[in-house]
């Protein structure tokens, strides 16, 4: 009995700095209507700040705390409302998504580059005092952390009940406009939201550092945690927020006290945050349709399947001659090109044209890989199952869009990576702990593929392949559907579409294609392991394939190769591997509001080149060569050879049916 | 059979009361009117019917069953078919894709097989805007925009069409045709549910009429009863618990003090009660 008491007193502790985290989201959350997925990276930044305060330059504890939450986190997070989140309320909710994941990616690339991996310790507050109830020790660390919750409890209802400022803040949640209408400064409110939001997280980023280590990862994966407490009060009420928090608090107090210490169960403690939001979602109430359609949408041509076909053919030769000449260490970096290239094809059908975000993309390829290399059935049928199962598994995940908004299936979607990550992949009857699975090529119909040579070109084919059945799946009645469903879910329903299966279809579709890509990772490497699927690639992939252009097979390619020279241009200049980080995650936010990306611009590119030198050519070769042909030639010839598969010409004719 | 039974129907948002115990019915084969001031709630009546707002208290009925608690597409697909005031066309679709996409969604699996591109182009002419067929729909005028979502509505073959503010963007003769148009479908049997602001045309073409006035209906009959109505009268001027008498003396009061008719809204514009209301 004593025992349940502590360990519910504990958990006490853990869920009342999760609260202070949980509340400055939903702060931010409320008034803006930006989820911001980094809250968690903005109080990791924070903590190492606090860390380079009191222990490296020495500061008193309570100065460097009072510097950090009082001018740099307000300072951080007023510049970030400023010049970042700004109008991203209005935007679709997949771009505040991109957005915020560029901001994770982008603060973890900064505080490695400022602060590179070292041990670092930081010691609670006053570690050698404690008190002693019952037969339970609690430090003076714990006492501040609950007193810090309770002050933030009371604080944010004064602020919100009994200032002016406070009152316009619950206004701009029920409607903005009419606060704007009202005199009030919606500017204001969010900005001081965002200032009082970003110093809430690095309190709780501070409370939590003894527990959870000084860690780039382990504090930005707090946002899970917080989002967990948050959903309780479907994101927006902060008494509830609290509620949930504390449960979460517990719930993991009580797994370390009573779940078995070896076996299965024993590594679902990781897992509690998401198995936790799980169960919350499955309760929530069926969301209504969102009125209110989304705006100025614009979207990369869609050219016919001709040209398609044309360029991936051209594609196919290029790859062939590259092949033949590249050894092997390059070949393999080709073949991971193209694993990622078909992973982004997935991000394509279901981003691009569906306008849902995932963040576990690359761990459906993990579960194709898993699959693939467990089946040791190295042919094209083991292929198939792989991508079937990565698809079963994503239709799974994309269970809880049946009752909610896409905001929430984005989320889940991350604890679920994290989950696969961190849990399910480490099991015994996965990859194991640490370890590695082997996997041998496969042959398609008798066809011999061990070479290294022929199974990337193989690899480079089915991305063609892929490529081309999108181009026509977005050209037919589906694809149709899947924009008019992104353009205005309501006016589909009216319409008589039940969207909520078709969406799980269409998850489990996109997860299928990167089951496959996974697949032929596993044949090509020969040996995979859980290290390959780490969650944190599924957000790099998102972030590059909305830069390169979400929206279409071209950019897709692009963003394939680009993810693969990541690492390789990290390895050669290991001074800047945060840097590079940093560079991909703030370009997705400087680039995250237009998803057609470097690609489109492309397309643009060649279109002023054919509209400036097509007419003279044509002159010049009138009757020589058949019409149509020139154009792409011309093209090929201007610079813009590389861009496989969509046809710059095709533009117009594209839109038609 | 009644079409359409709207049944004391309540809607709250927070602490305010957006449709207080409405009742109302549309007929099939009828144009029913549903007027009355700005937030007087009617759009939240529509959302109500459409299934895109769960009504805090009350019954909607469709066809003589109880459909309160059926989720949209479903009403959709018992013939329920609607417009909106804030535009939802498929903006990055062309004109004939929006009404095809509607096609699809309303022939099921059989739209795959058999394309009914002639059927489209068809209600694109019937609606009239077979010149803009090609445009993207978000670079086309409202007025367009609106029949646009009038043709989408049409290609699921509705037995109700709940059109919001359908005529806003229309100039004189446009409208014209435009009551025609609703006309010839009340006469293939539809009915029509229609908030709308025009007042000629809806005095011109309903046969029957609601009005809606700080959520409740205050009043309903035929053009000739509602233009007679007293009460109707003071929701439109903003004056309530007086005479017909104080009324015609206030107004002209009023109009020295700056209230001044507005004729496309049939509405009196009165500066201080006007921003008491937003």
């Amino acid at each position: 009995m004593s025992s349940l008491f502590a360990f519910t007193l504990l958990g006490l502790f853990t869920g009342a700095a999760y609260a202070i985290v949980a509340s400055g989201m939903v702060l931010t959350y409320t008034t803006t209507r930006v989820f911001n997925i980094a809250h968690g990276a903005f109080g990791m930044l924070l903590a190492f700040t606090f860390w380079d305060f009191t222990v490296r330059q020495g500061m008193p504890t309570l100065l460097g705390l009072a510097l950090v939450l009082l001018v740099v986190g307000p300072a951080i997070g007023w510049f970030t409302q400023r010049f970042i989140a700004r109008g991203l309320g209005e935007a679709p909710v997949s771009v505040s998504l991109v957005v915020t994941v560029g901001l994770l990616v982008g603060l973890i690339g900064l505080t490695q580059q400022i602060w590179p991996p070292e041990p670092r310790i930081v010691l609670p507050f006053h570690p050698e005092t404690g008190y002693q109830i019952g037969d339970t020790y609690i430090t003076f660390h714990q006492v501040v952390t609950i007193v810090c919750s309770i002050v933030v409890a009371g604080l944010l209802y004064g602020l919100l009940n009994f200032t002016r400022i406070g009152t316009a803040m619950r206004a701009s949640v029920d409607n903005p406009e009419l606060l704007k209408l009202f005199g009030g400064r919606p500017d204001t409110v969010a900005a001081l939201s965002w200032a009082i939001g970003i110093s809430l997280a690095a309190l709780g980023g501070i409370l939590l550092t003894p527990t959870v280590g000084l860690d780039y990862f382990a504090l930005t994966l707090l946002v899970i945690n917080a989002y967990a407490a948050a959903m309780l009060g479907k994101l927006k009420s902060l008494p509830l927020t609290f509620v949930g928090a504390m449960g979460l608090g517990i719930a993991e107090s009580y797994a370390v006290a009573y779940l078995p210490t070896d076996g299965f169960l024993s590594t679902l403690r990781p897992a509690i945050p998401a198995l936790f939001l799980f169960a919350v979602m499955i309760l929530m109430p069926q969301a209504q349709l969102r009125i209110g359609q989304v705006k100025g949408i614009v979207t990369a041509p869609v050219p016919p399947l001709r040209s398609a076909g044309a360029w991936g053919a051209g594609l196919l030769v290029a790859a062939a001659l590259l092949v033949a000449g590249l050894s092997t260490a390059n070949l393999l970096l080709v073949g991971t090109a193209a694993t990622y290239a078909i992973v982004m094809l997935s991000m394509v059908l279901l981003t691009g044209y569906g306008g849902h975000v995932s963040l576990a993309q690359f761990t459906f390829a993990g579960v194709g890989a898993l699959t693939y290399a467990k089946l040791e059935e190295p042919n094209l049928f083991a292929v198939v199952i792989a991508g079937l199962v990565a698809g079963a598994v994503g239709a799974l995940v994309a269970i809880p869009v049946l009752r909610l908004t896409g905001l929430y299936l984005a989320l889940s979607t991350l604890a679920f990576a994290v989950l696969m990550d961190k849990v399910i992949f480490q099991q015994d009857w996965a990859f194991k702990f640490n370890g590695t699975l082997n996997a041998e090529r496969p042959s398609f119909l008798g066809i011999d593929l061990s070479g290294d040579a022929v199974y990337v070109w193989t690899m480079v084919l089915v991305f063609v392949l892929v490529g081309i059945g999108l181009l026509a799946v977005r050209r037919g009645v589906l694809g149709r559907l899947l924009v008019a469903m992104r353009d205005s879910p309501s006016a589909c329903g009216t319409l008589g579409l039940d969207m909520r299966w078709f969406r799980v279809g269409l998850f489990g579709l996109s997860a299928t294609i990167a089951g496959v890509a996974g697949a032929l990772f596993a044949g090509l490497r020969g040996t995979v392991g859980s290290a390959d699927f780490l969650y944190f690639q599924s957000l790099l992939m998102l972030l590059l394939a909305v830069v390169f252009g979400v929206t279409s097979v071209t950019g897709a390619a692009l963003g394939g190769v680009a993810l693969m020279l990541m690492p390789v241009w990290q390895a050669d200049n290991p001074e800047i591997a945060g840097v590079l980080f940093a560079i991909v995650g703030f370009g997705a936010v400087a680039l995250g509001r237009d998803p057609n990306g470097v690609a489109n611009h492309l397309f643009k590119l060649g279109r002023r080149i054919r509209a400036r030198f097509e007419p003279q050519i044509r002159e010049r070769l009138d009757g020589l060569m058949p019409k149509g042909h020139v154009s792409s030639d011309e093209l090929a010839a201007a610079g813009a050879a590389d861009v496989p598969l969509v046809s710059v010409g095709a533009e117009g004719k594209g839109e038609e049916r | 059979m009644t079409l359409l039974e709207v049944d004391n129907v309540v809607v709250r948002f927070g602490g305010v009361t957006a449709v207080n115990e409405a009742s109302f019915s549309a007929e099939p084969g009828a144009i029913t009117g549903l007027i009355g001031p700005n937030g007087a709630g009617k759009t939240t009546c529509f959302n109500v019917i459409s299934g895109l707002q769960k009504p805090t208290k009350g019954k909607v009925r469709f066809r003589g069953k109880a459909i309160t608690s059926m989720p949209v597409h479903r009403r959709a697909r018992k013939g329920i078919g609607r417009t909106f005031q804030r535009l939802e066309a498929f903006g990055s679709l062309s004109v004939r894709e929006n009404v095809r996409v509607a096609y699809d969604i309303h022939r099921g699996f059989a739209g795959i097989i058999k394309p009914g591109a002639a059927d489209v182009d068809a209600l694109l002419e019937r609606v009239g805007i077979t010149a803009y067929a090609d445009e993207r729909a978000d670079s086309i005028p409202t007025g367009t925009a609106r029949l646009l979502e009038l043709a989408r509505c049409l290609a699921c073959d509705p037995h109700l069409l709940l059109l919001d503010e359908p005529s806003s963007g229309q100039d004189e003769a446009e409208s014209v045709a435009f009551g025609q148009l609703l006309k010839d479908l009340a006469d293939e049997g539809r009915g029509i549910l229609m908030v709308e602001h025009d007042m000629d045309l809806v005095m011109s073409v309903c046969d029957q009429i609601h009005v809606l006035d700080f959520g409740s209906v205050i009043a309903s009959g035929t053009p000739a009863d509602i233009r007679a109505s007293d009460r109707v009268q003071r929701a439109y001027l903003g004056y309530s618990d007086v005479d017909t008498d104080a009324v015609e003396a206030m107004t002209a009061v009023g109009s020295a003090a700056g209230v001044r008719l507005d004729d496309t809204t049939d509405t009196a514009v009165i500066p201080a009660v006007k921003e008491g209301l937003a």
